[in-house]
């Protein structure tokens, strides 16, 4: 198809993101990329039957993980397409590249602190009223 | 085992903030079976710890070890190299861990990285029960092999009480009723009329907590 992704995406092959451990994602933020996603088969087309249900599980924790330390969970990510969807794979570099960049540089790298609010703050760092929080 | 679960990560920052060098000591034993405290969580934990720091622009070192137990004190021992080189060790072990840790390093804070909750097992992949609550003098010879301590909310001994609906316990409509499960498991022993017609005589609480902190000697085993 010969089919152009960003270059800034690089792969990692697995035999299966059911290898994927929710500690490979922290080490590659730790080791200072921007942003991490798994590309898994689609949901029910495992060859290992949960493999890839696994995955998504495990992107789940470490969205957690980030949200509690303050770094956007925006910053991972799981995607499913079959190995026969090459537009869309081109499509989902694309577009997590494009998510990235909004997000600009990992605050790992720039130190720059929490870059999302504390649960019940607003964006600026104020705390909510306790109304609408027991509204919502 | 022993059942626990990670603290949230703003309380463990909280507690690591005046530090930039610790050490993670994990454990192998009940904490690592039930995936909050084992080497994978020291990785995980220690990955995190370090990734909310950098991102304040605050590096911490982070030495990560899994002790074979921290409730024994030769598995302590073998931190004696390390701790004076930092300034603080978190232990993901139960409270046991940490008190082991606290009593044989006097100069290094020891930390606790979880909090612990129970005795009991696991019910699937991800979900562990309460079983025991180490009374100190067991009756699940006369209960059907179930704990009415434990999974009675009210410990009764001669229950159920009138919460009991429909075999689930009026605290919470997920909670099945203890003696619910008892009276069912001795009616298919056949032994409702010789163990449950027999009222249990009040509990001496000496053999549980009530008696202060619990100490077990083996004379025969002693050096």
């Amino acid at each position: 198809m010969r089919m152009e992704y960003p270059s800034n995406v690089k792969i990692i092959r697995v035999p299966c993101t059911g290898k994927v451990d929710a500690l490979y994602l922290l080490k590659a933020l730790e080791s200072g990329l921007d942003g991490v996603y798994v590309a898994g088969c689609k949901e029910g087309d495992c060859h290992y039957l949960k493999g890839n249900i696994r995955a998504r599980k495990r992107v789940g924790y470490v969205k957690q993980i980030l949200q509690d330390i303050g770094i956007s969970p925006e910053r991972v990510a799981m995607y499913n397409l079959s190995a026969a969807e090459g537009p869309r794979f081109v499509e989902i570099a694309r577009e997590f590249t494009e998510k990235i960049r909004s997000l600009g540089p990992s605050p790992i790298r720039t130190g720059k602190g929490r870059e999302i609010p504390r649960p019940g703050e607003t964006a600026a760092g104020e705390k909510k009223p306790e109304g609408e929080h027991q509204a919502a | 085992m022993i059942i626990g679960h990670r603290k949230p990560l703003e309380e463990i920052l909280k507690m690591l903030e005046p530090f930039d060098k610790i050490i993670l000591a994990g454990c192998k034993g009940c904490v690592a079976v039930c995936n909050a405290g084992g080497e994978k969580e020291v990785g995980i934990l220690a990955s995190a710890i370090r990734l909310a720091r950098k991102k304040d622009g605050k590096d911490i070192e982070v030495k990560e070890i899994t002790l074979e137990r921290q409730c024994d004190p030769e598995y302590i021992d073998q931190l004696q190299n390390v701790a004076g080189d930092h300034q603080a060790v978190l232990s993901i072990a139960c409270g046991v861990g940490v008190q082991y840790l606290a009593e044989r390093y006097k100069s290094t804070p020891a930390l606790p990285g979880l909090n612990t909750d129970f005795m009991g097992g696991s019910r699937e992949q991800g979900v562990w029960v309460e079983r025991c609550q180490g009374c100190g003098n067991c009756v699940l010879h006369l209960t059907g092999g179930i704990c009415p301590i434990t999974r009675c909310s009210k410990s009764l001994l001669n229950g159920p009480c009138g919460g009991s609906s429909k075999g689930k316990c009026e605290i919470n409509p997920d909670v099945e009723c203890g003696w619910q499960l008892i009276i069912d498991r001795l009616k298919s022993l056949g032994l409702l009329e010789a163990l449950y017609e027999q009222i249990m005589p009040y509990k001496d609480w000496l053999t549980s907590r009530d008696g202060g902190p619990r100490t077990i000697t083996r004379e025969d085993m002693r050096e």
